[in-house]
């Protein structure tokens, strides 16, 4: 099919490059708006919560590459680092933002959370489990570890991706639809990977 | 045949329902309160009351941009871009269970007689944020000692609206319609408790709550119920939104307290609203800072169970 073979095609010709840079833009604008107080009435929690959006849409992104390739025959796999990196680093900005701008380093406030709040724990081990996989995004590490190893370890995102969701879900107060339909998106994600394997 | 079963022909039509309502208010204008003249919204101006404190409030733009107002959408911007819909006027609160002179009455009728006030006002969200707001308005116990409640009313419960097709939110369940609010009475008359009708010397706009809030200081934003249709007088303790919704997060009283957590957040600390990504936390005041005049309410109650 034509389309096909242009979307293939414009997909073989895309830089990674392009990737990072189009990625960063969200939070070079929200930093920019935040910083010139232009985010509404409460400008540190738009940013906060865009920033763990954003990170969260990232993986959900880089999770819909597989079925895409099986159902649509669509490789993307080109763009899986950089799409990975990028959720690592919202999560990042968002975590940071939380602690600084937030809590403004106030440790008992911190650390309170930290054991008494589900959804802070919820939230911090998803962002651990992105650690590793971060670390372990590179041509050296995959030599190193070793293909079979490497991919088992990678599996994790699909971990992270369940508590990240999660973590949203446990925030909100009472049951808002949006959290809901992305859990909905990485649970169906999770299905296809690890449900549907043998039928495809 | 159990008792709510009734023949569809028996029901009246709403538009004959309202209808209805609008000659009975008009009806009992003239007899209730009559005295002055009727004054419509009050334009006439208003004093500065004892209440009030000297605290900068927020600016308008904070104060009628950022709400929860979960009958128009569960962000804090829905509000303001969906409430221009609310129709309110006519507007007629429902004042029943135990009470001498319990009646449908028109908002003006409500008002009438009563000397607005303007209060700056500090409101604490439970979700840990704060503003400074300048209500105008008036003690709700000027409102309540006019229907004279009866001895044996140990509680105040409220009503909001119901009218999905002016209040989209209405539409999913997120709480369950009506949202409900409640005091004891000595709460409800406490001088601090106000039911407001306007901020910033103006009319109340449609996503604070017009045209008629309650505004308890002491206690978390969602205990200030928006526009009310529905005063009752009651013996016991009437059921409230969100701790029908969840009990163990939200109480009854729901008093400002740093010392008792929510169970998935501090109270400790506040960030103000309206200073920027950089504005520092506030230390959380027990009852919101209003201790010296409404800690009395409470005493010998253990107010970690009592929340």
């Amino acid at each position: 099919m034509n389309v096909w073979r242009i979307i293939n095609r414009s997909i073989l010709i895309t830089p990674v490059w392009l990737i990072y840079f189009v990625g960063l833009i969200p939070a070079t604008v929200l930093f920019y708006r935040a910083f010139f107080n232009n985010l509404g009435a409460d400008p540190l929690k738009t940013l906060e919560h865009e920033l763990g959006e954003y990170a969260l849409i990232f993986l959900i992104i880089l999770l819909s590459f597989r079925p895409i390739k099986k159902l649509m025959s669509l490789n993307l796999i080109k763009f899986r680092r950089s799409i990975g990196l990028l959720a690592f680093w919202y999560a990042t900005l968002h975590f940071l933002t939380y602690i600084i701008l937030d809590q403004q380093l106030i440790w008992d406030l911190l650390i309170g959370d930290l054991i008494k709040r589900p959804y802070i724990i919820v939230g911090f081990f998803a962002f651990l489990t992105l650690v590793p996989l971060a670390l372990t995004s590179n041509i050296w590490s995959i030599r190193r570890l070793g293909m079979v190893k490497w991919k088992n370890l990678h599996l994790l995102v699909y971990i992270s991706a369940i508590l990240a969701v999660l973590h949203y879900v446990l925030l909100v107060k009472s049951w808002p639809i949006k959290p809901l339909l992305y859990l909905l998106v990485i649970v169906l994600l999770i299905a296809f990977r690890f449900l549907l394997k043998r039928f495809l | 045949m159990g008792k709510n079963r009734f023949k569809y022909s028996e029901i009246t039509p709403e538009r004959v329902f309202l209808n209805r309502r609008s000659v009975l208010t008009k009806g009992l204008s003239f007899l209730a309160f009559s005295g002055a003249n009727s004054s419509s919204w009050a334009s006439e101006g208003y004093v500065k009351s004892q209440w009030s404190s000297n605290a900068k409030p927020n600016s308008y733009e904070d104060i009628t941009t950022y709400n929860n107002f979960y009958e128009f959408g569960t962000d804090k911007s829905d509000p303001s871009k969906y409430a221009h819909n609310l129709k309110t006027r006519p507007w007629v609160v429902e004042i029943g269970g135990l009470v001498s002179k319990p009646g449908m009455y028109d908002f003006d009728q409500i008002i009438k007689n009563i000397a607005l006030e303007e209060r700056i006002y500090s409101f604490r969200c439970v979700e840990g944020w704060s503003m400074v707001i300048p209500w105008l308005g008036f003690s709700l116990s000027e409102v309540l000692k006019k229907v004279e409640p009866l001895s044996a009313a140990k509680y105040v419960a409220f009503e909001t609206l119901v009218r999905p097709e002016e209040m989209f939110g209405q539409r999913y369940n997120i709480l369950d319609w009506p949202y409900r609010e409640g005091l004891t009475i000595s709460e409800a008359m406490h001088p601090l408790t106000m039911l407001s009708t306007g901020l910033y010397g103006k009319e109340l706009p449609n996503q604070n709550g017009a045209p008629l809030r309650l505004v308890v200081p002491w206690k978390y934003g969602f205990k200030s119920i928006k526009s009310i249709v529905k005063i009752s007088f009651t013996e016991t303790q009437p059921q409230t939104s969100w701790n029908m919704q969840s009990p163990r997060e939200y109480g009854f009283y729901s008093n400002v307290n740093p010392d008792v957590d929510h169970p998935r957040w501090s109270q400790a600390t506040e960030r103000p609203i309206g200073k920027g990504i950089f504005a520092k936390r506030k230390k959380t005041l027990k009852f919101n800072g209003y201790g010296d005049e409404v800690a009395s309410l409470y005493s010998g109650m253990d107010l970690s169970k009592f929340y």
